[in-house]
């Protein structure tokens, strides 16, 4: 099935929740924040889409836009099609429903997210830093991210030698 | 006059600060410590074609029996206070290599907010071999350079106003 007649099925079931159509090498779909998991569950469990694989999930910083997007990667390995689907959240108060419970895989996925940009997955089953330290401050891929000028007493500028 | 000859011929005269540093340094077993591609050189290091056992030293899975902290790698900050408790459990007389330049001074991945921008800055370092990856060569250049270091150290004397040493 090519990304037109995924768009129109789910546009179908969930009329009103999905945005229009980018096309591209990935074409996507933008989804509403309160209908992901609804629409996940949908495209994992029909029978014509089958999207058994979330390959990837990711987040994205847009300061200008005061959002930030979360994007998931789709991928059907029964039907062998693919969809990308993207959700904003707002900057100053990131939150969004887990895909934890359509995709197990997520929940590693959302603690990175959650780790780098802040993003609070509500009903995550383990929502806690997964790179840096427990005790890090900040969530460094945020465009306004400021380096910290030490950790535990180790400075983080190295003076130059020159 | 000189003792020269004058000797049965299974008895070597020496110093006793050479004799203890030539036993320690011709047994610098090194701590296998490998954080990112600079450990694969290591590897190769140790392995038959570079071969650091020649040296004495060989690879020990635990700080508790090394002498030898060999930093190959990307240290970064989470790391960095890891490696400090692993080198607080190394018996003294205890040394460092810092290997490559990303545990020089931060390499490539300086600018990285999660990077500790060199080694030096958590633990002292003997010797600081260059590259990125350092060839086998340069790390056993590195080694020889800390043998060298090694056979200069003194145990018997005290220097200046150092107290002696506390005894049980």
């Amino acid at each position: 099935m090519d990304a037109t007649a995924i768009h129109a099925r789910l546009e179908a079931r969930f009329p009103g929740a999905l945005g229009p159509l980018v096309a591209g090498n990935d074409p996507a779909i933008t989804v509403r924040p309160q209908d992901i998991v609804a629409v996940a569950t949908m495209l994992k469990t029909d029978r014509e889409l089958a999207f058994d694989c979330l390959s990837n999930q990711s987040g994205v910083d847009y300061p200008k836009r005061e959002e930030i997007e979360v994007v998931y990667h789709l991928f059907s390995y029964g039907l062998r099609h693919a969809i990308v689907l993207k959700v904003g959240v707002p900057r100053d108060h990131p939150r969004l429903a887990t895909v934890s419970g359509v995709w197990r895989t997520a929940i590693w996925q959302e603690r990175e997210i959650f780790d780098l940009l802040g993003v609070v997955f509500d009903g995550h089953p383990d929502l806690r830093r997964i790179l840096l330290p427990e005790d890090w401050v900040g969530h460094p891929l945020r465009k306004d991210y400021v380096e910290p000028t030490e950790y535990h007493g180790i400075s983080t500028k190295r003076e130059s030698m020159l | 006059m000189s003792l020269m000859n004058t000797m049965p011929e299974f008895l070597v005269t020496t110093k006793v600060d050479e004799m203890l540093n030539w036993t320690r340094k011709s047994s610098l077993w090194y701590m296998l410590f490998g954080l990112a591609c600079c450990a694969i050189e290591m590897m190769q290091t140790g392995g038959p074609r570079a071969d650091l056992d020649r040296f004495g030293a060989v690879p020990r899975a635990t700080p508790r029996q090394s002498d030898l902290m060999i930093i190959a790698g990307t240290l970064t900050l989470k790391m960095a206070l890891r490696t400090k408790l692993l080198y607080d459990q190394m018996p003294d007389p205890k040394y460092v290599i810092s290997m490559g330049s990303c545990s020089n001074c931060g390499g490539l991945f300086q600018l990285a907010y999660s990077v500790c921008d060199g080694v030096d800055k958590v633990l002292p370092v003997d010797v600081y071999v260059p590259g990125c990856p350092p060839r086998p060569e340069a790390l056993t250049e590195g080694l020889l350079k800390l043998q060298e270091k090694m056979m200069r150290e003194k145990w018997l004397v005290r220097r200046g106003n150092e107290p002696a040493p506390a005894r049980a």
